[in-house]
């Protein structure tokens, strides 16, 4: 079985070699679908199963980014054409579909994956094949290819910044964690926890609950009887939904700040499903919020809309992904090649100064540099800006962990 | 963990704690309902059962848009109507179903569990398609939110107490189209004896048409419910169903009262555990302990006597 489908997988090569001999530039092992008029790029997230909810945003701003950056005149002179493959939300399904891109349809890079298990599902594929992989995700770092670009802010980035503030401005002195049972709600707790209690104050509980978990009143009695300054919230998904939703029919009124809510896992796209009115008062720490007031956010709120409906919202993670296509943009223009290992070389450093979120630079371990927002939900689903950061340092391996 | 507090802060504590229990009951119970009559009556391992809940969400979700937009004034009791709609959609989705695919399946009980799981993942991309991969809001009246300030401590969820209600009336209803009506009679026959059931002149393939029918009604009151505590996205129904068969099975296939009790002790073991424990761990303790149980009563904790 496995050497029928090597045999397949050689012949398609050789196949597409030929076929390309004419008129494609071939880079190195791997040959790039380029031609005079275009180049291809891969697109790679679900859009059927569980995790389509989350990704569709993702997939709506890399369209974006593409179409507008064609409009422009595309990269190098060459407009994109994109080859998109659907992730199912099942996690080997993402490499198989890596794969393809890849080999099959020669992408230039790939944007996509969503979860981290994706992520790390597509890793060894686009280290092994040596292309390149835009991430549009918030991450809990300890994880730094030169393969990927981590686009999203690492939990040191977001973390810190919020906990600063509301040490600072709020006066927090102790604080309740709850998060979903995976890897990034641990590790962001582990990285809270110890920066909280470097400051000498107190953490009073730490509480994880199954991905999909629905039932949230025994928690909810417990934030009475502790009564913590803030309670900081990583639970994502549908259980998202249900948590707030009880904290409101509990009587906890977030909007009175006791306890005040802190969290990083919640967008303007989850807001959609709680409802603003659930969530009314919480604060949510993010690079970017659909309110942001700048020109170029406005334009990008502006075309989005256009492009995808009155009511469509955009989340941190859509903008994330509307970055990545410019960004590979500014990386093949300073290579002045589509040639993968040129590309990979020129990218850290690349700076947008102008982006819907404002500069943005990419570091050496290909993670960004960015200011962390924090925003108070609103009624209507959108979130007021309150505090921004100074430009932070990604840190995806901080000491201690 | 409890030091420190007051005497009259811990009872307030106990208070709503079981309260908590109690409300997760009630939405074991009524998750469970439906699939007591599918699975425990008629024997269909039926995957689907959290789709036909997620069809009562979004005929909620739809019922709202509705009055909002043409009855604003009747909206706080839009509700009640929300979930009769809930039960006849579901309930007629259920019928379709039942004549299309499961009548073809009741010898084969092991196919039907791959014929609904397929049935699951249309009906998951058909919301998708029709409603939007991302999680839809559903608005409630005012009233149905907040909490009830019963003394300065204690806090009661409105929405659990409909939940409750709303459990309750249903379980009734259930008993009494089980055990007092002539399709109850007939159902039960049927269950215990087809060909025989047959002889003495009850139609069984209707009998079963409007069992599989009720059942998938149930399943969508209960998605209307849950509208007010947990989300309404195509993939939503996955959460529940396996709760929803847990339930069932520890209770023992085909009684009502064991559906009751099972609910009951699940959701107060794992209620409890949650608030002196973390709440992945009470998860994985009451599994265990429902496993362990199982394993020396196989048929679960009630069982229908049947000569065999």
């Amino acid at each position: 079985m496995k050497s029928k489908i090597a045999a397949k997988l050689s012949a398609v090569l050789i196949g597409a070699a030929l076929a390309c001999a004419a008129g494609q530039a071939l880079a190195g092992d791997n040959p790039i679908a380029v031609t005079d008029k275009a180049v291809t790029v891969g697109i790679l997230h679900s859009i059927t199963g569980t995790i389509a909810l989350s990704e569709a945003g993702s997939v709506q701003g890399e369209k974006l980014a593409i179409k507008e950056i064609n409009k422009q005149g595309g990269v190098l002179g060459r407009q994109i054409e994109y080859v998109q493959e659907d992730g199912a939300s099942d996690w080997p399904t993402y490499s198989e579909k890596a794969q393809k891109l890849i080999l099959k349809d020669h992408v230039a890079t790939i944007f996509g994956c969503w979860t981290s298990a994706s992520r790390k599902a597509v890793l060894p594929i686009v280290e092994q094949h040596d292309n390149l992989l835009f991430y549009p995700v918030f991450t809990e770092g300890l994880e730094s290819s030169p393969n990927i670009i981590y686009l999203g802010p690492d939990a040191t980035q977001q973390i810190i910044a919020g906990l600063d503030w509301v040490i600072n401005e709020k006066k927090a002195k102790t604080f309740y964690f709850i998060g979903s049972d995976y890897i990034w709600p641990r590790t962001s707790f582990k990285i809270a926890r110890k920066y909280i209690e470097d400051k000498g104050l107190k953490v009073v509980g730490e509480e994880y609950y199954p991905l999909g978990h629905t039932q949230f009143n025994s928690v909810i009695n417990k934030f009475k009887l502790k009564k913590p300054d803030v309670i900081f919230s990583t639970v994502v998904g549908g259980s998202n939904v249900a948590f707030y939703k009880q904290m409101k029919a509990a009587g906890i009124d977030l909007a009175k700040e006791k306890p005040l809510l802190l969290t990083t896992s919640v967008t303007e796209d989850e807001v959609l499903g709680i409802g603003g009115e659930n969530i009314e008062g919480g604060y949510s720490i993010m690079k970017y919020f659909q309110s942001m007031k700048n020109e170029e956010n406005e334009k990008f709120v502006k075309d989005f809309k256009a492009a995808y409906g009155e009511k469509s919202v955009i989340g941190d993670t859509t903008e994330s992904a509307y970055l990545g296509p410019w960004i590979w943009k500014a990386a093949v223009e300073k290579a002045g090649t589509f040639d993968i290992d040129k590309v990979r070389a020129a990218l850290p450093g690349i700076e947008l100064v102008k982006t819907p979120n404002g500069y943005v630079k990419v570091h050496e371990n290909h993670y960004m540099w960015m200011k962390t927002y924090i925003g108070q939900a609103q009624k209507d689903g959108q979130f007021k800006i309150v505090h921004g950061s100074e430009l932070m340092e990604p840190n995806p391996f901080m000491k201690g962990y | 963990m409890l030091s420190g507090y007051t005497a009259s802060e811990l009872l307030s504590i106990f208070a709503m704690q079981g309260f908590a229990g109690l409300s997760l009951f009630s939405v074991f119970l009524l998750m469970a309902l439906g699939l007591a009559v599918i699975f425990g009556q008629m024997g269909v391992i039926n995957m689907a059962h959290g789709e036909f809940m997620i069809l009562g969400a979004y005929t909620t979700y739809v019922t709202s848009n509705l009055f909002q937009a043409y009855a604003p004034g009747l909206f706080p009791i839009y509700f009640f109507v929300a979930v009769a709609v809930s039960f006849i959609a579901a309930g007629a989705l259920g019928a379709l179903v039942e004549w299309a695919v499961i009548r073809h399946l009741y010898s084969r009980p092991l196919d039907t569990l791959l014929a609904t799981w397929g049935l699951s993942l249309i009906l998951q991309q058909v919301y998708r398609s029709i409603f939007g991969a991302k999680e839809v809001t559903v608005i409630l009246p005012d009233w149905m939110m907040g909490a009830l300030q019963v003394t300065d401590s204690i806090e009661i969820p409105i929405n659990g107490l409909i939940v409750l209600v709303l459990t309750l009336i249903v379980t009734v209803f259930m008993w009494a189209v089980m055990f007092r009506s002539r399709l109850g009679v007939q159902l039960r026959a049927v269950v215990l004896n087809r060909p025989m059931a047959g002889a003495v002149g009850i139609n069984t393939a209707l009998v079963d048409r409007i069992t599989f029918s009720f059942g998938c009604g149930i399943a969508g009151i209960a998605g209307c419910a849950f509208t007010m505590i947990g989300s309404t996205g195509p993939t939503a129904g996955q959460l529940y169903i396996v709760d929803t068969f847990l339930v069932v099975v520890f209770g023992g296939a085909g009684t009502l009262i064991g559906t009751i009790c099972s609910a009951f002790g699940i959701a107060q073991a794992q209620s409890v555990m949650e608030f002196f424990m973390s709440g992945s761990m009470a998860k994985v303790i009451t599994l265990l302990i429902v496993v362990g149980i199982l394993m020396i009563r196989p048929q679960g904790l009630f069982s229908v006597k049947v000569r065999k």
